[in-house]
């Protein structure tokens, strides 16, 4: 099918894109790479009066480090990121989830931005960004604002975000030496959605695990960050024993529902699996890194 | 009421001006404004493939960009994917060797996301073929065959 008519805005800046969206919410939506918004404005299922296209604004898709972060602007497109070095040095953990989401072309036209804005429960880069306690900064009629990735997401598809806000920017602290990334999931094919996906950041040094982070996807209607799990990892050496009593707390505190896809117990179980397998191959990754550093 | 833009885009090399409504997408712009209709239209929801063209030397699926989203840009099409003298390209003389193509539906989204794949990796692997073209769907040939034309390609212009 084909979208209902919409006016369609291409500020050049973004002062100019907030103004609109004062000017025409709720009856505007922002436009990003489109690859969420564009099959739903095909099947009508969205039928925005007006769209606000992000694409012109150069501030947008900027990519940079500061001393302590990485600013990711909201317009850098998914395949751009994950061919970036300084992200797959400063976020290990973002470079591993990129070459889950869909198939390439998806990625040459999808943003970080968008894909955080439309907060999908299935999405890869939301666990990533509650996985990383990224902050996601938000432009309004008021100005800016910080919001941490925990504030962020507040339902299936939903966000704080008014429907006047757009956001601009996401900032991921830099990786300590010594620390190793993995995004592992299951899908009914390669390319689709997860059923579920593990997100698991660990930083080591002299051999202990100074740092767990894990964060699943697919389970909840917003990314369960597995604070259960990262806690009997911490401040002790890796051993199967102890990621198996992380997967078993994990386990312990999700109850995701089930669809015709596959039904609760099955991604209650896997979920657990594919957190061993990510933390096993973060600790993997995080110890080649400190070995390699020293 | 929608909004109307004029927009300008490269097409197969050619620079090509022209008004379009807002909601118009890439695909029917270039197959309804333009006469291409090389591309495909499957799914009209970015899971087939079939509407894959290259913008900017990137194969993105032409059925969710919008016309206007490629103002400014380049875009090839499988008609501009053939030598100038309207001959088949090495990709497409591949696809015909290896049997990769049977009702055609799919052929111009795989061809095109091949050559933008032997483009960055003139030597692929098994897995980096199947990464590349596993968003492209094909009901009729098995991807067997497709493969193998993927691979004779990149052979192809390994002896160049
Ligand atoms: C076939 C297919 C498979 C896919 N598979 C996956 C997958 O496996 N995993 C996955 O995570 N995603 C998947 N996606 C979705 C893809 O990652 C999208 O690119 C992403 O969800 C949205 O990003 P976008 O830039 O395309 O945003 P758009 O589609 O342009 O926008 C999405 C929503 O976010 C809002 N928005 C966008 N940017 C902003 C902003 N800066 N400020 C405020 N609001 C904003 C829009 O208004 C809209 O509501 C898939 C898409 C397709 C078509
Ligand atoms: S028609 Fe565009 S992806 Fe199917
Ligand atoms: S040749 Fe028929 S769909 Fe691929």
């Amino acid at each position: 099918m084909k979208p209902v008519d919409f006016e369609l805005h291409r500020p050049a800046t973004t002062a100019e894109a907030v103004a609109l969206l004062a000017e025409h919410a709720p009856e505007a939506k922002v436009l990003a790479g489109g690859q969420s918004l564009l099959p739903l404005l095909n099947f009508r299922l969205a039928r925005p009066e007006h769209l606000v296209d992000l694409g012109r604004i150069a501030a947008l898709a900027e990519l940079r480090r500061t001393r302590d972060e990485l600013v990711v602007g909201a317009m850098v497109r998914q395949a751009r990121a994950e061919r970036s070095p300084a992200v797959a040095a400063d976020a290990p953990l973002l470079a591993a989830a990129f070459p889950n989401i869909a198939h390439p072309p998806i990625r040459n036209r999808g943003t970080v931005g968008g894909s955080l804005a439309h907060a999908d429960p299935a999405a890869e880069l939301p666990a990533v960004a509650r996985a990383l306690d990224a902050v996601l900064v938000a432009a309004g009629p008021a100005g800016r604002r910080e919001i941490a990735a925990r504030d962020f997401f507040q339902a299936n598809l939903m966000t704080v975000l008014e429907a006047d806000e757009l956001l601009v920017e996401i900032r991921f602290p830099r990786a300590a030496p010594g620390t190793g990334a993995s995004f592992q999931e299951v899908g009914r094919r390669s390319g689709d959605f997860a059923l579920v996906g593990v997100a698991a950041q660990v930083t080591v040094r002299d051999g202990v695990v100074e740092e767990a982070r894990v964060c699943v996807t697919g389970v909840a209607p917003t990314p369960h960050r597995a604070a259960e799990a990262e806690e009997p990892l911490t401040g002790r050496p890796l051993t199967e024993a102890r990621l198996a009593a992380a997967a078993d707390a994990l386990r312990a505190a999700i109850d995701p529902s089930g669809d015709l896809h596959a039904p609760g117990e099955y991604r209650r179980d896997v979920a657990g699996t594919l957190a061993v397998r990510a933390v096993a191959q973060a600790h993997r990754r995080a110890t080649e890194h400190a070995a390699a550093a020293a | 009421m929608g909004s109307r833009h004029e927009i300008e885009i490269v097409v197969n090399g050619e620079p090509r001006r022209c008004g379009t409504a807002a909601r118009t997408s890439l695909a029917d712009l270039l197959r309804d404004t333009l006469g291409l209709t090389g591309t495909h239209l499957g799914c009209e929801h970015g899971v087939c493939g079939a509407c894959t063209v290259l913008l900017d030397g990137e194969p993105v699926r032409s059925c969710i960009v919008l016309a206007v989203q490629a103002d400014g840009h380049a875009v090839t099409t499988i008609e501009g994917a053939g030598g100038p003298d309207g001959g088949l390209s090495p990709v497409q003389e591949a696809f015909c060797d290896a049997h990769a193509s049977q009702c055609g539906y799919c052929t111009s989204g795989m061809v095109l996301a091949t050559q933008a794949l032997l483009e960055e990796r003139p030597r692929p692997t098994r897995a980096e073929i199947d990464e590349a073209l596993g968003g492209n769907i094909c009901r009729c040939t098995g991807y067997v065959q497709i493969r193998e034309a993927v691979e004779r390609a990149a052979e192809g212009s390994g002896a160049r």
